[in-house]
């Protein structure tokens, strides 16, 4: 079985090499968070005015900031934050999205119109607006970001899990496990569930890069994150007010980190649905 | 009249996949004469579609005619332009598809459709198109065609669907006629009245007809000659008669034996050869029961209600006991899908009451069925084996499934000494159990199904269509194997199917429905010899047998020609 989806993989990263980018792409980046604080050149905390606004050279690769403080530092330290507050926000918008959503798509009826009118409500106001003001209720802390974030994803993945369970509800393979003595919540659990990962999986590598901007947002309006800790969001607020003298680096390239990583994940999205697709496998 | 049409030589079509190319249709030759109609018939993946598909160029993308030629009225279409090649589509040759409701735009009326058809190919204004649409459905014999003209095909039955698709086909008078398996899935009383249709249209138009069919029975009424194909190869060609009597070749000889007729029993699906290997074993007279045991199954005054109110089975009465087998035959609609899912305690009645070895377990509410020591007792197998396997269970995790949650066995005591078992009596050879089902065939995944319902030794097996989705000389070994383990472990059948001749072969006894109620039931040879009702007799008349011979005198059946 998993010799034969490596295959497959590699037949799929040979007809889009992009993907292969991608994944390679999200993996350094993991590394770089796992490993960042210890290989980086210079502390991303400590300032050292004299070297203030500095353009990248080759001491600083991406300049300096205005108390001094290597970019490039602050860029990798960075990472690890910004990814887990992405990885922990849609990991929690799964585990709960995906069994509210089976649930419903399986049961239907009364409980499944109620969630889905709740969640059009959810969806009715400006997502990122709810965040901001969720955060601000909850306190102005990192794990409340995560919690916002979780928050404003979960109609997607209650949409997601509902509908791919919906369509599966009435297969062979379902009335089978019913004769073989499971409880409608086993079906659901152990039957229904693993059969619409593949299909969340690809939801959710979408939703990483989507959730690592909205952090970033968050923080760069002032939420969450609170200087000096290095974050890709408040670098890019704190270099805004630099920008209008030349002093672009200071946005430029936190700028690119988040670009490239939400590009990596939407990629490696594209790229995971195509090797999960069954369809793809004749 | 007997003018060449048609003619393949030696042709070659190639599929290029991933594991290299895949040759579908290896050097085919055979001819067409005008007016003529010809059956292709083969199992799955034996090329018979894909050669329909490549003289009508419909081939997909990763299809390519490789070698040999295609000569239609003298003329090698396989090098002509694909631009000329638009000219003949329609004009000179349609083709008919399988799925009628899937073949249709199901956001555009029929008689739109139509139209465009006929605008496609002749320079008439689009109001005249229409009336030509009309005079198509009335040909076709569409009820109330003014009213039916602005229809839209999910407004209409898979028989009507498919008159429309013919209405299309035949708009502007083909030579050719190209027909794959237009009747599967339809029912067989449908699928009489449409293939005398298209076989009526055909012949008084002079089309030349290739009708594409699984289906020998099929072909045989309806065709004066018969090729058969197995893996790209044409193995044999003959009149019907001839071929079904005396087949010559191997493959065909098997091909017939496999398909049931009106008087073969298990022991005569395979040939005399195949045969030496099975021979059922003697049953032991069975002890009558004791006076005053309750039979097995007994049901009494079933009805389901949908939401909407209207009862899709009322009043639905039956017993089974030990050992016996009851066939519930009907067509689509009829209710024996919510009949047998009812006695499987998969979904709640609406009235009546069930009771399993004078036990009532009507009352258990499905929910909860799963924790009554009855579920082992009464188990399923389902239609089609491609849906009834979880995609990500293994076979041996399908045929534990049951034993895990049934049987309270626990992974380690014997278990996988039991699966094996298991699978060695459905004849799945133990190697496979590793496999996910996607890296079955259709009959071993049928065969998983089997172990998966016997495995808790149930004492009734509810069959639902069991092998309908499967080619016939798969059928027929899967007929054996349920036939042998009923008697070996005494099982109880509810046979469910809208195939008479497997129902005849398999059941003792057999229950006609219609519309959700019961029209009439009785000892299964009896009944279908001597049909009571006029509704049984229609369903009887409608099933094509290879032994009724083609009706070579005439090339369309004489009661549609009074029609048409």
């Amino acid at each position: 079985m998993t010799g034969a989806t490596l295959r497959h993989a590699g037949w799929i990263l040979r007809g889009n090499p992009l993907t292969g980018i991608a994944a390679a792409g999200v993996f350094m980046l993991t590394l770089v968070a796992l490993f960042g604080p210890w290989i980086v050149p210079y502390d991303p905390i400590v300032s050292d005015v004299p070297q203030a606004l500095m353009p990248p050279s080759a001491a600083h690769l991406a300049g300096t900031d205005q108390l001094g403080r290597d970019v490039f530092s602050r860029l990798i330290v960075a990472a690890r934050l910004d990814l887990a507050i992405a990885v922990s926000a849609v990991g929690i918008s799964f585990a709960i999205g995906a069994v509210i959503g089976a649930i419903c798509g399986y049961a239907g009826g009364k409980l499944d119109r109620a969630v889905g009118r709740f969640v059009d409500v959810l969806m009715a106001f400006p997502l990122f607006v709810l965040a901001m003001a969720m955060v601000a209720a909850l306190g102005n802390r990192v794990e409340n970001i995560v919690i916002a974030t979780a928050i404003i994803n979960l109609p997607f993945y209650i949409r997601f899990a509902r509908a791919e369970v919906n369509v599966r509800r009435n297969v062979g393979w379902v009335e089978a496990a019913r004769a073989c003595g499971d409880s409608h919540i086993s079906v659901v659990l152990r039957f229904l569930l693993p059969n619409v990962l593949p299909a969340m999986a690809v939801q959710m590598s979408l939703n990483l890069g989507w959730a690592i901007l909205n952090a970033a947002g968050l923080s760069f309006i002032g939420l969450g994150v609170k200087p000096p800790t290095p974050e890709w969001g408040i670098m890019v607020a704190e270099g805004a007010r630099f920008i209008s003298t030349g002093k672009w680096w200071l946005v430029a390239f936190p700028g690119l980190a988040l670009m490239l990583t939400v590009l990596c994940f939407n990629l490696l999205g594209d790229g995971v649905r195509d090797i999960l697709d069954p369809r793809m496998r004749t | 009249m007997t003018q060449q049409l048609l003619a393949l030589r030696d042709l070659y079509v190639n599929f290029s996949t991933r594991r290299g190319p895949v040759e579908a249709v290896r050097g085919v030759s055979l001819s067409l004469d005008q007016g003529e109609m010809l059956g292709l018939v083969g199992e799955s993946g034996s090329g018979k579609s894909v050669t329909g598909f490549a003289i009508t160029r419909l081939l997909d993308a990763a299809g390519r005619i490789t070698a040999g030629n295609i000569l239609f009225r003298g003329q090698d279409i396989t090098k002509i332009s694909s631009g000329d090649f638009r000219g003949l589509h329609g004009a000179a040759m349609a083709m008919i598809f399988q799925n009628p409701r899937a073949a249709l735009n199901p956001i555009r009326g029929i008689g739109e459709q139509i139209a465009d058809a006929i605008l496609a190919h002749k320079p008439i204004s689009r109001g005249e198109a229409r009336a030509e649409a009309l005079e198509l459905l009335r040909a076709v014999q569409i009820r109330d065609p003014e009213k039916r003209l602005s229809a839209y095909p999910h407004e209409l039955s898979g028989g009507m669907c498919q008159r429309v698709m013919i209405a299309m086909a035949i708009s502007c008078n083909p030579a050719l006629l190209i027909a794959d398996e237009p009747t599967t899935g339809l029912d067989v009383t449908t699928q009489k009245v449409v293939m005398d249709l298209l076989a009526g249209i055909a012949a008084e138009r002079g089309m030349a007809t290739i009708l594409i069919t699984h289906d020998l029975g099929l072909a045989a009424r309806y065709c004066r000659r018969v090729v058969v194909m197995e893996q790209g190869r044409l193995v044999e060609e003959a009149e019907p008669k001839i071929l079904f009597r005396a087949p010559r070749h191997p493959y065909t000889k098997r091909l017939v034996a496999a398909s049931p007729t009106a008087s073969s029993r298990i022991a005569d699906l395979v040939t005399e050869e195949e045969g030496a290997n099975y021979v059922p074993k003697p049953v032991a007279p069975k002890p009558s029961p004791a006076p005053g045991t309750p039979p097995l199954l007994e049901v009494y005054k079933l009805a389901k209600r949908f939401d909407q109110g209207t009862a899709a089975v009322a009043d639905f009465s039956m017993a089974i006991s030990a050992g016996e087998s009851v066939g519930l035959v009907g067509e689509s609609g009829s209710g024996k899908s919510t009949t047998s899912r009812m006695i499987c305690r998969l979904i709640d009645p609406s009235e009546g009451e069930i009771s399993f070895e004078g036990q009532s377990i009507g009352h258990i509410p499905a929910r909860d069925f799963h924790r009554s020591p009855f579920r082992k007792a009464i188990q399923i197998v389902f239609q089609d084996p491609n849906d009834s396997l979880n995609p990500r269970f293994t076979a041996f995790d399908c045929v534990a499934h049951p034993l895990l949650r049934l049987s309270g066995m626990r992974p380690g005591d014997g278990l996988r000494q039991r699966v094996e078992e298991c699978a060695e009596r459905v004849g799945l050879p133990v190697e496979l159990l590793t496999r996910f089902p996607h890296q079955l065939s259709g009959g071993q995944k049928a065969r998983v199904g089997i172990a998966r319902a016997i495995a808790c030794r149930p004492r009734l097996l509810v069959l639902d269509e069991p092998t309908a989705a499967l080619d016939v000389s798969v059928q027929a070994v899967v007929l054996q194997l349920l036939d042998r383990l009923r008697r070996e472990d005494d099982l109880a059948f509810l046979f469910v199917s809208h195939d008479l001749n497997v129902v005849r072969m398999m059941c003792d006894r057999t229950i006609v429905l219609r519309n959700g109620h019961i029209v009439e039931q009785g000892e299964s040879r009896a009944l279908f010899d001597n049909p009571q009702t006029d509704y049984t007799r229609e369903l009887v008349e409608a099933v094509p047998h290879i032994e009724t011979g083609p009706f070579t005198t005439f090339a369309c059946p004489p009661e549609s020609q009074s029609i048409v």
